[in-house]
C-alpha cells in the first residue's frame, strides 16, 4: 500500500542550493517545507570536497563545514531533511512526487516542488575514451567520496585528466590518499585555473601538465596498467599508472526533470527557467547546479534562495507565470541561465559561458532582427570555464508575442 | 554447495568435468545436475561465470529465422529459444517480447525481405510479416528518414545475459555441481580418463564437456583435435542512457547483404538502448577493447538508423570476442573413445541456443558412454529482477515492509537498494570483483558511473555479506 503525505513545499535534493531554499522557505513561515535526500546524509557535492574555497571572503571554509552549516541552518528554521529517501517519479499532474525509502513508497503532494539535483561529471565511457574496462578509472566525485567519506585505498599512480580547480581538487585528494599524481593531461592550451594554482602543482610538486594532449585510449586488464594519450601533432606515449580521474565536464542530473515532461534549455542541458527560476511545469520550480554546468556552492545557493522567494510568492497567490520567450545564445557562447524571460517579471542577471576564450567581449541582445541591448564587458579576457554575466535591464523592451531572444557576441 | 576460487582442487575423480563456464557450460552444468547421481565439476580460468563471450554481447533471445536452415545452430536456436524463455518465465530473467524490424535503406535490401520470410518459414519461425514505409514508420516514428520498407519478426526478443547465466550457475551449484573458479587449464591428458593441468592443480574426471569457448580450440588441439580454428570476431557496443529507451519499440535489425551483418539498434531489458555490433576479426583473443574509429563508425551508422539517439548520454562502451571458425555451424562434436565433447564455434546465437546446446550435450555424453542416472528436477531458482518491464525490488512495498534494506537505494541510476547488494554478497556464486556484482543487481552501471554511489557501492563490496568485513 503506498502511503500518501501532504507537505507544503518539497525540495528534492538537500545539496547547497535545496538546503538554502528550504531555509528561506521554513523561516518565512512557508509551513510544512520537506527535502528528500537520496544520500545517506544532507549537503550535497561539498560534504566530499574537503579543501577550502567555500562559505564566504570574510569567514571562509572547507566543504564539509559548508555542508553542515548549511545542513543545520535549514533543519533549525524548521524545515525536515529526510535522507536515504529518493524521489522517483512524478503523478500524472501538479507538483506530486513519488518517493521510496526504508519506509517503503510514498505518494507526496506539496504545494509547490523546489528541483535541486544538482549536477555530475561525465564518466568515461560518456567521454567514448576507448580501450579496455580495467578497473581504476575514476570521476572527481567519486575519488573524493572514496577517500574523504570512506578512507578507501587508491591506486599508487594516478593519471588526472582535465587542468580546471576540480582537476586541481583531484590533485589534493590523491595527494591526501598517498597516490603519485603522474601528469595532468588536458586538450586545451594552458590550464585552466588560476597561475598560482597550476604553477604550485607543477613547480612544487613536480606534476607535469601536457597541454594539446588527449587520452586516447585506457590499457589494462582487470586493473588499469597505463593511459595512452595523444598530442595534437599526432604524437602518441603510454603513461603508465593505475589510476585515472576524469575530472570536470559537468552535466546537470535532469533524470526527474525529464520524467516530469519540464522542458530542457538545449544549451545548459537543465531545466529551462525564468528569472524566478519557474519551470514549464505548474507549481516545479528548479534552482541549483541542475539548471547548469558546475558553479560554485554559494552561486547554487543564492539560486535556492531566490527560488524560495517565489515559493513565497506562489503561496501568497500569485499566478504562475507564463512561460515567456526563450533567450539562446549563438557560438561561441554555449549557454546562458536564465533562460526565459518574462517581461514584466523583475529583470534579473544572467550567467554565460562561453566555448572559446573572448577578449573585451560585447554582448549583444536581438529579438527578431531588433537590438534591444548592447553590453561591452571591462578589459581582459574571459576563458570558457569563467562566468560571464550578464544584466536583465532589457527584459521590459522584450516582446512576449515575437520570437526567441538571441545572445551574440560582436 | 560448493564454490571455489583458490587452494588445491579435490583429488578424486569427478564423472564430468565441464571446462568453460560461460553461458553454454552453466548450461550444460545446470542439465547434468538433473542428475542427482553424477559429479560434475564446472572449471572457470576467471574468477566469475560468464566472463568471456557471454557478458559482452547484443542480449538478443533469438527466434532463428535467419539461421542456414537445416544446420545445427539452426535447430539448437529454435529449440533454445522455446527453453530459455519458458526457463525465464519461471526463473525471472527479464524477457521483454519487443519483436524484431529488418529495415531496408533501399532497393536492394527491399527485395531481400521477401526472401528473408521465405527463410524465417523453413526455420518455423511464423508470424512474420512485410511492412510498408507507413506502417513501419507508425510502428517506430524516430526512425531516420529513408526507410523503404521493414520484416517484422515477432518473436524476436530481448533478455538478460547475466541473469541467465548467473540463474544455471547457481541452480547448477544448488543442486550440487562444484564449481572451481580462477581455474585455467594448462594442459589435458586423456588415459583411460582425463587428467587435466590446471593451475590450480590436477583435475580428474571420467568424462569431458569442452565449453571454453574463444579457447575450445586450443583444448580440443591438446586431445589430438584439428576441427577449426577460432578467430576472435571483436564487436563493440555502445549502451545509451535509460532515458533514450522511449526513442525505439523494436529491436532494429539490419538487413544482411554482401558487405556483412551490420549494426543493430535495440532496447535492452535494462531499460537502455544498444547500439552495435561491430564486426572485426583479431588474432588476439583478449583484445576486448574498444577503439575511436570503431566508436565513431557506430555512432555514423546510429544517426542513420535513430538519429534522436546520438542526442543521448552514453552509458557504457564494451566490446566482446565472438569465438568465430572458418566454418559455418556450430561445432560440436563428440569422440566417444575419449569419453569427450568439444562444444566450439558458439557464437552470439549461443545464449538463445544454450538450454537446447545442455541437453543436446547430455545426449552425446551418454551415446559415449555415461550412465546419467536417474533425474531429479533441481529445485526452482528465482533470480533478482533486474528487468525494467517488470517491478523491481524499490517498486515492491511488500519487500520493503518485510526488509526496509529494500528501500534504501544505494546506487541511484539503476535504483539498487542496499537489500539486493547484501543478497548478491551472500548469494550461493557471490561476485568477487564490483564488476561481478554489477552484473548481479546493476550497481555502478547508471549513468553516472560511480559519481554519486562509487565509493558506497565499494564500501558495501569490502564489507561482504555480514557487513563486517571492513577494511
Amino acid at each position: 500500500m503506498t502511503a500518501t503525505r501532504r507537505v507544503d513545499v518539497l525540495v528534492v535534493g538537500a545539496g547547497p542550493a535545496g538546503l538554502a531554499a528550504a531555509a528561506r522557505l521554513a523561516v518565512a513561515g512557508a509551513g510544512r517545507v520537506e527535502v528528500l535526500e537520496r544520500e545517506a546524509s544532507p549537503g550535497g557535492v561539498p560534504r566530499h570536497c574537503a579543501h577550502g574555497g567555500f562559505g564566504t571572503w570574510t569567514r571562509p571554509l572547507t566543504g564539509p563545514r559548508y555542508a553542515r552549516l548549511l545542513t543545520e541552518a535549514a533543519e533549525r528554521t524548521g524545515a525536515t531533511v529526510r535522507t536515504r529517501t529518493t524521489a522517483l517519479d512524478w503523478a500524472t499532474e501538479g507538483p506530486v512526487l513519488h518517493a521510496v525509502g526504508p519506509g517503503g513508497p510514498e505518494i507526496i503532494e506539496a504545494r509547490a516542488v523546489v528541483l535541486a539535483t544538482g549536477a555530475r561529471e561525465r564518466p568515461r565511457p560518456a567521454r567514448l575514451v576507448p580501450g579496455t574496462r580495467p578497473a581504476g578509472v575514476y570521476t572527481t566525485g567519486e575519488l573524493q567520496q572514496s577517500v574523504h567519506l570512506f578512507g578507501q585505498r587508491i591506486g599508487s599512480r594516478a593519471v588526472v585528466v582535465g587542468a580546471e580547480d576540480v582537476s586541481y581538487a583531484a590533485v589534493g585528494t590523491l595527494r591526501t590518499a598517498g597516490t603519485e599524481v603522474v601528469a595532468l593531461v588536458t586538450e586545451h592550451p594552458r590550464a585552466r585555473t588560476g597561475r598560482a594554482r597550476a604553477e604550485a602543482a607543477r613547480l612544487l610538486h613536480g606534476i607535469p601538465l601536457l597541454t594539446g594532449t588527449t587520452v586516447a585510449e585506457l590499457l589494462g586488464h582487470g586493473r588499469l596498467s597505463g593511459v595512452r594519450v595523444r598530442h595534437r601533432d599526432g604524437r602518441t606515449a603510454v603513461l603508465p599508472c593505475d589510476t585515472v580521474v576524469f575530472t570536470g565536464d559537468f552535466v546537470p542530473d535532469h533524470e526527474l526533470a525529464r520524467r516530469g515532461g519540464l522542458t530542457l534549455d538545449p544549451g545548459t542541458r537543465g531545466p529551462a527557467v525564468g528569472g524566478s527560476l519557474h519551470t514549464s511545469r505548474p507549481g516545479v520550480l528548479a534552482a541549483g547546479n541542475v539548471l547548469h554546468a558546475v558553479e560554485p556552492a554559494g552561486t547554487a545557493a543564492r539560486e535556492g534562495a531566490r527560488a524560495a522567494g517565489a515559493v513565497l510568492d506562489l503561496l501568497a497567490g500569485a499566478p504562475w507565470p507564463d512561460p515567456g520567450v526563450p533567450v539562446t545564445v549563438e557560438a561561441p557562447l554555449r549557454w546562458i541561465a536564465p533562460n526565459r524571460v518574462t517581461p514584466g517579471a523583475r529583470p534579473t542577471r544572467h550567467v554565460l559561458r562561453t566555448g572559446t576564450a573572448l577578449t573585451r567581449p560585447v554582448l549583444l541582445v536581438h529579438q527578431d532582427g531588433r537590438l534591444l541591448h548592447r553590453e561591452r564587458r571591462g578589459p581582459g579576457t574571459v576563458p570558457p570555464h569563467r562566468p560571464l554575466a550578464l544584466t536583465g535591464h532589457w527584459h521590459d523592451r522584450v516582446d512576449p508575442e515575437g520570437g526567441e531572444v538571441r545572445v551574440s557576441t560582436a | 554447495m560448493t564454490v571455489t576460487a583458490d587452494g588445491p582442487l579435490p583429488s578424486t575423480a569427478y564423472d564430468v568435468a565441464i571446462v568453460g563456464a560461460g553461458v553454454v557450460g552453466c548450461a550444460i552444468a545446470r542439465e547434468l545436475a538433473r542428475h542427482p547421481r553424477l559429479s560434475v565439476a564446472l572449471v572457470e580460468a576467471q574468477d566469475d561465470v560468464g566472463q568471456g563471450t557471454s557478458k559482452a554481447n547484443t542480449a538478443i533471445l533469438h527466434t532463428g529465422f535467419d539461421a542456414t536452415p537445416g544446420t545445427l545452430e539452426a535447430r539448437l536456436v529454435r529449440e533454445g529459444y522455446e527453453r530459455l524463455g519458458a526457463y525465464a518465465a519461471e526463473t525471472d530473467i527479464p524477457v521483454e517480447r519487443v519483436g524484431a524490424l529488418l529495415v531496408a535503406w533501399d532497393e536492394e535490401q527491399l527485395a531481400a525481405l521477401p526472401r528473408l520470410a521465405a527463410k524465417a518459414e523453413r526455420n518455423a519461425c511464423p508470424g512474420t510479416a512485410l511492412l510498408g514505409p507507413g506502417e513501419l514508420y507508425a510502428r517506430e516514428p524516430r526512425l531516420g528518414p529513408g526507410a523503404l520498407g521493414a520484416l517484422h519478426v515477432p518473436g524476436e526478443s530481448v533478455i538478460c545475459p547475466w541473469t541467465t547465466t548467473l540463474a544455471y550457475a547457481t541452480q547448477a551449484v544448488r543442486a550440487g555441481v562444484d564449481l572451481h573458479l580462477n581455474t585455467a587449464v594448462r594442459d589435458a591428458r586423456w588415459a583411460d580418463g582425463h587428467r587435466l593441468t590446471t593451475t590450480r592443480g590436477t583435475l580428474r574426471a571420467r568424462h569431458l564437456v569442452n565449453a571454453a569457448g574463444l579457447h575450445a580450440d586450443t583444448l580440443d588441439r591438446r586431445l589430438g583435435h584439428q576441427d577449426f580454428t577460432v578467430t576472435p570476431r571483436r564487436g563493440q557496443l555502445l549502451v545509451f542512457d535509460k532515458l533514450a529507451r522511449p526513442l525505439v519499440r523494436h529491436i532494429l535489425l539490419p538487413v544482411p547483404t554482401a558487405l556483412g551483418k551490420g549494426v543493430l539498434v535495440t532496447p535492452t531489458v535494462h531499460g537502455n538502448v544498444l547500439l552495435g555490433p561491430t564486426a572485426e576479426n583479431l588474432p588476439d583473443r583478449q583484445a576486448t577493447g574498444s577503439t575511436a574509429d570503431g566508436l565513431a563508425g557506430l555512432r555514423d551508422q546510429g544517426r542513420r538508423i535513430l538519429p534522436a539517439l546520438l542526442d543521448e548520454e552514453v552509458t557504457a562502451v564494451y566490446a566482446g570476442l565472438r569465438a568465430a571458425t572458418e566454418h559455418e555451424d556450430y561445432r560440436i562434436t563428440a569422440h566417444p573413445g575419449q569419453a569427450y565433447v568439444t562444444v566450439g564455434g558458439i557464437r552470439s546465437t549461443g545464449l538463445t541456443a544454450s538450454l537446447a546446446i545442455a541437453a543436446h550435450v547430455t545426449g552425446l555424453l551418454t551415446d559415449a558412454g555415461l550412465d546419467p542416472g536417474p533425474v531429479r528436477e533441481p529445485d526452482a531458482v528465482v533470480m533478482p529482477q533486474l528487468g525494467e518491464a517488470f517491478p523491481r525490488p524499490y517498486q515492491r512495498a511488500d519487500l520493503i515492509a518485510e526488509d526496509p534494506e529494500y528501500g534504501i537505494l544505494v546506487c541511484h541510476c539503476e535504483r539498487v537498494s542496499r537489500g539486493e547488494i547484501r543478497d548478491a554478497l551472500a548469494g550461493p556464486v557471490p561476485p568477487r570483483s564490483l564488476e561481478g556484482l554489477r552484473r548481479r543487481t546493476r550497481a555502478r552501471a547508471g549513468r553516472c558511473q560511480g559519481f554519486y554511489c562509487g565509493a558506497a557501492v565499494r564500501e558495501l563490496f569490502e564489507r561482504g555479506p555480514d557487513g563486517r568485513n571492513g577494511p
